[in-house]
Formats: C-alpha cells, sequence, structure tokens
C-alpha cells in the first residue's frame, strides 16, 4: 500500500514505497512488551480493519431493516442498488465530481506551483493565502460557498447590481449546475495542498536539467510541461491518491451546502450510505452500498501492486 | 523514498529556495507571474473577505445585496448572538456548548491517538514481532478505506459495549480513525534514526519501555508538534463521526453550526451564520497561522484523513 511521502524529498523512484525497502533493522525476536504495547494498533487493525469490512459484506446479503439481521437474501441488495435512480445518480455525480475536481485541481495547482517557483517576492505570504481554507473545514467551505452562491444577496447580486443585470451565478439553485458549486467549494478548500506537493516536487528535480534545458534553448514553458513535470511522477501521484480518497469519501461538503439537491442532483455514493443506515433504516441496503464504495480503494491497491510487479520485473532485468 | 520521508531534522522539500529561471528586469513575464498570482489569492481570500464582512453587517443591509462592501453600520451582535443565544431546533444556547465539546473532543482524543500511534510506530521500528507488518499492512489500508464501509458495524460494537454516544465513544473513534496515518507518520520518524541509538540502549541494558521512555520519547519532539497540529485540525474540523458517534450530549461544534445554519424555522440570519462559521474556522485557522510552515509538513500526511 501507498505510503504518503513527503513531497519532493525523494520523489524520483515514483510513490510505491514498500515495506521490502525497509530494512530489517533488529532480529524479529519475540517481544511480548511489543505485542502489548501495540494492543491497540492490533485491535483496530483486526477489530475494525478486518472484522467490520466483513461484516458491512455479510449485512450487504441480508435483509436487515433497523438492525442487522442475518436472513441472507443472497444479491437482492445489489440488483436493488442498480436498479435505485438515487444511486445510480449517486455514482455518476461522483464521476464528474471526481474527474472534475482532480482535473482541475492538477491544471490550477501545477500552474500555481509554476508560478510561485518564479523567484517571486513574497512567497511565504502568497502559499499561506492558497493553503488557509485547507485549514478549514469542509462544513465551514460548504457553508461560505452556499452564503456567496445565494442566488438573491449572493455574488450573482452584487454583480447585478454593477450594472450587468443579466449576470447568472448561481449554481446551487439549478440541477444541472449544483454539482459544479459543489466542485469549486471543493477547489477553494483543497487546491493548495495540490499546489503545495507540487512546488515541493518541482524544487526536488535536480537542478542540473534547468541548466541543460537552457543550453538546449529550450523555452521555459516547455521544460516545464515535457521535462519537469514527467520527472515528479511521485509528487502528482501523491497529490492524486489524496484527492482520490478524498473524492470517494465526499460527505461534509454536500451536507452542508446542498443536502444532496436540488433533486438528487449532488446525491453521492457516500450521503446514500448513511442515509440508508440512519433515515431510511435500511441498514442491508445501505451496507451493499457501502461495499461498492470498497471497489475503488481496491482497484487502487490492485494498481499499485502491477505497478510495483511491473518495477520489480524491470529492475530484475537491468 | 518513504521509510525515511519524514525526516527528524525538518528541512522539508518545501522549504528550499525556488530553482526557476533567474529573472533579470521587470518584463512583461514578471507582471504576468504576479498578475496570476495575485488573482488567484483574490480567489481564495474572496471568502474570508465576504465571510467578515457578512458578519458584521445588520440584517437590512445584508438584504440591500452588496456583498462585499464593508458594513456601513457596524454591528457585533451577530456574534454575541451566534455564540450566545442562536437557535438549533428548540435548544437556543448558540454554539458555545458545541464549542466546549469540541475542547472536550480534541483535548482527550489528541493525547490519546498520538500516544498510541508513537508506541506504534516505535514498535514497528525496532520492535517487530511476526505479524506486525502485516498489522501495519492493514492499517495502511484503512488510511485508504472510506470511512462508510466500516461505519455501521463500528456503531454495533460501540453499543454493544457501551460507549456508543459517549465521549469515551466518539475518543475511541477518532483514535482509530487517526491511527493509520499518525502511526505511518511515527514509524517514518523511528525508521530514520540512526539504530546506534537503539543499540546503545539495549547495551545499556533498557527493554523496550525503557529505550522508549528514556531515548525515544525525548527524540520525537519534532514530528510529535506535525501529529499535534495535524490531529487538532483534524478532529476539530470533523464532521461525520461527531454526527454519527458523539450523541446529542456531546454534539461537536462543526455539527452544531450546521445544524443552526440549516435550521428551516424562522428568518434566516445570514451575519449570525457567517459569525458562527467564522467561530467554528478560528480554532484550526489559529493552529494554522502559528504553526506556519509545520502545518505544510503535516499536510503530505494529513490529508489522506479527508
Amino acid at each position: 500500500m501507498t505510503q504518503i511521502a513527503e513531497p519532493g524529498e525523494r520523489a524520483a523512484p515514483g510513490f510505491a514505497g514498500t515495506a521490502a525497502e525497509h530494512k530489517p533493522r533488529t532480529r524479529r525476536k519475540f517481544n511480548i512488551q511489543s505485542v502489548l504495547g501495540t494492543t491497540p494498533m492490533i485491535v483496530t487493525a483486526v477489530g475494525v480493519f478486518v472484522i467490520c469490512i466483513i461484516f458491512s459484506i455479510i449485512w450487504s446479503f441480508t435483509n436487515s431493516k433497523l438492525f442487522p439481521n442475518f436472513n441472507f437474501i443472497g444479491l437482492a441488495q445489489y440488483e436493488r442498488l442498480w436498479a435505485n435512480d438515487r444511486w445510480n445518480i449517486s455514482v455518476r455525480n461522483l464521476a464528474v465530481f471526481g474527474v472534475l475536481s482532480i482535473g482541475v485541481s492538477m491544471v490550477f495547482g501545477y500552474l500555481l506551483a509554476v508560478f510561485m517557483d518564479q523567484r517571486i517576492k513574497q512567497e511565504d505570504l502568497f502559499r499561506s493565502i492558497f493553503l488557509y481554507p485547507f485549514a478549514m473545514s469542509l462544513v465551514v467551505t460548504g457553508l461560505v460557498w452556499q452564503w456567496m452562491f445565494d442566488p438573491n444577496l449572493g455574488i450573482q447580486s452584487a454583480v447585478r447590481q454593477l450594472g450587468w443585470t443579466n449576470f447568472e451565478f448561481a449554481p446551487l439553485v439549478k440541477q444541472e449546475t449544483a454539482l459544479y458549486g459543489l466542485v469549486l467549494g471543493g477547489l477553494w478548500n483543497g487546491v493548495g495542498v495540490t499546489m503545495a506537493i507540487l512546488l515541493a516536487g518541482l524544487r526536488g528535480v535536480d537542478s542540473e536539467i534547468w541548466k541543460a534545458a537552457k543550453v538546449d534553448g529550450i523555452p521555459t514553458w516547455k521544460t516545464y510541461l515535457f521535462i519537469v513535470l514527467p520527472m515528479m511522477k511521485g509528487a502528482v501521484a501523491t497529490a492524486f491518491i489524496l484527492q482520490m480518497t478524498g473524492i470517494v469519501r465526499v460527505f461534509d461538503i454536500v451536507i452542508a451546502m446542498t443536502q444532496g439537491g436540488p433533486g438528487v442532483s449532488t446525491q453521492m455514493p457516500a450521503v446514500y450510505v448513511i442515509q440508508h443506515i440512519t433515515d431510511r433504516v435500511n441498514v442491508g441496503q445501505g451496507m451493499a452500498a457501502a461495499t461498492m464504495m470498497l471497489l475503488p480503494v481496491m482497484l487502487l491497491i490492485a494498481v499499485q501492486y502491477l505497478l510495483r510487479w511491473n518495477a520489480n520485473r524491470k529492475a530484475g532485468r537491468a | 523514498m518513504t521509510t525515511e520521508a519524514i525526516s527528524p531534522g525538518l528541512s522539508a522539500g518545501t522549504l528550499s529556495g525556488p530553482r526557476g529561471p533567474k529573472p533579470k528586469t521587470v518584463t512583461i513575464g514578471r507582471i504576468g507571474v504576479y498578475a496570476f498570482l495575485i488573482i488567484s489569492a483574490v480567489f481564495f481570500l474572496m471568502p474570508l473577505w465576504v465571510m467578515i464582512v457578512t458578519s458584521l453587517k445588520t440584517m437590512p443591509e445584508i438584504r440591500e445585496g452588496h456583498l462585499f462592501n464593508w458594513p456601513a453600520l457596524l454591528t457585533f451582535d451577530p456574534w454575541l448572538k451566534a455564540w450566545d443565544t442562536a437557535c438549533t431546533g428548540r435548544d437556543c444556547n448558540g454554539l458555545k456548548p458545541g464549542f466546549w465539546n469540541s475542547v472536550k473532543i480534541t483535548a482527550l482524543s489528541v493525547p490519546v491517538s498520538i500516544v498510541i500511534a508513537m508506541i506504534n510506530g516505535y514498535a514497528l521500528s525496532f520492535w517487530k514481532y511476526k505479524g506486525s507488518e502485516l498489522l501495519f499492512g492493514i492499517l495502511i489500508f484503512g488510511a485508504f478505506v472510506p470511512f462508510q464501509v466500516v461505519i455501521y458495524p463500528l456503531i454495533i460494537g460501540l453499543s454493544k459495549v457501551g460507549l456508543f454516544a459517549t465521549l469515551p465513544g466518539i475518543v475511541v473513534v477518532h483514535t482509530i480513525f487517526g491511527m493509520p496515518i499518525l502511526t505511518l507518520l511515527y514509524r517514518n520518524f523511528f525508521a530514520s534514526l540512526p539504530i546506534e541509538l537503539f543499540k546503545a540502549g539495549r547495551v545499556d541494558g533498557a527493554g523496550f519501555w525503557g529505550i522508549f521512555f528514556r531515548i525515544m520519547l525525548p527524540m520525537s519532539v519534532p514530528i510529535t508538534i506535525v501529529a499535534i497540529i495535524l490531529q487538532v485540525t483534524g478532529i476539530w474540523n470533523d464532521f461525520l463521526f461527531g454526527t454519527v458517534f458523539a450523541g446529542r450530549e456531546n454534539m461537536p461544534m462543526t455539527v452544531q453550526l450546521n445544524n443552526i445554519v440549516t435550521t428551516t424555522t424562522g428568518t434566516r440570519e445570514y451575519n449570525v451564520n457567517m459569525a458562527a462559521t467564522i467561530l467554528t474556522a478560528a480554532v484550526p485557522l489559529v493552529v494554522y497561522f502559528i504553526s506556519g510552515k509545520w502545518f505544510v509538513r503535516g499536510i503530505a500526511a494529513g490529508a489522506v484523513k479527508g
């Protein structure tokens, strides 16, 4: 599994830090204190991240309503899930939200990083400004942007008062645009982090590369795009994975900003799960949805193993 | 790359100087660079500005529009109301109960989760046992699992032991979900220390706890500051666990804020809502501005918590 690297310091070999790289420091002599000391870890790893997940999966095959039971009904919950518009729209929303968020965040984040890298004055000030939203919770983010998007008193009306009377900017009131409003709020909160990680990646690239590019007369923008960017795969991967994990579980900002509406236009899988185990008292259905949410994570892990296996194979040949 | 990723010294990659081509004079390009950065900065600062000016306006002035204007008539009543008397449903005690609940939750969860993770990281670096690496692998997998996948069984489990919807319960939940990333942080930190430190302790006859308390604990101050920043902001900003596990008695500030703002009874008081929003954001913001570059260090590790 990935270990998130301090960006930039050793960005070169890709993000797949492995246990194998971790040199054995001591002989594995059994020490009872060590086991006792890590009891909380044992309980958490096994009890929460194995047993709880297994129970979630088991209950997804039952007709549990308010309380969990063990009346197995096969795949019926999954059939119901994928026949449910609310769920299908949730999944589609998540896909749109994810692709847009990650795409814009990467482009905007990299642009900010590149511009920050131009020996500018007040770099620390700019960094603080780009990063401070991340210190605030997504609930705060959602509520602020909900207010700014207010159709009657928000940005829309402020701009109209300046003279552009046809100006339209209230994405949250329309089903077709609400999701984009959510994306914008999320970006405001998180772009700074992408910027910080990519900037660290930029600074980790060997300065000889810059000299060589200059000697060859390659324009600066080309160097950034085609030479430096491919060299900082580690930082890009770190930024990507951080966003991926955040996006799959997106919940707080939806609740604060739109509550899934208008209609179901900003409904998300994470919200679907919570609604089914609370208000809708349909645990079996909620667990089926939760189990589906595991899939992208499993996919990520599979891709990582594949990459590592590939890297090992290459290393073996060399 | 990663075993040494978070090094004991604070020479974070982010802190080294820019490597870009040297600017010569003021050119169109330079102006473009600053224009882009300043426009971006305006985008990032705009919501904070709007929050502040809205919270200082009276409701009649807000209804006139002019979202971005500095208040014509400055008022601090919304702040008092948000803190003291704003309503969530039938309760009209403002945000203060939520604030104190968040203080309690944070004050308990931060030390508990950090001490446990510190011992984990230490054991995983110096006292591996059969299966310890597997446990660590599971834990890291846990960092990527959407919380929704484990939440329901956890509710049932905590109810069985009588901890659901209690203060100890929410502390346990924060400890569980903080553990993957904190353990990783400490494991990487201890792994980067020279092994001679450990061997010297062994030669002196110190055991697991002796080495931990006498050698490792004093050395881990810098990384612990990062961990504290990470946990204080993360736990303060939590919403999902607070909604599900804290119960009505221990409702954290974020949950109460959301309830105050989205409460549908009566006219919506935007100035009070924005004052409440700033109050909720205040603690992590103060942590951010005091900690500065330490915060950036925590981010790479912390963002994974989502």
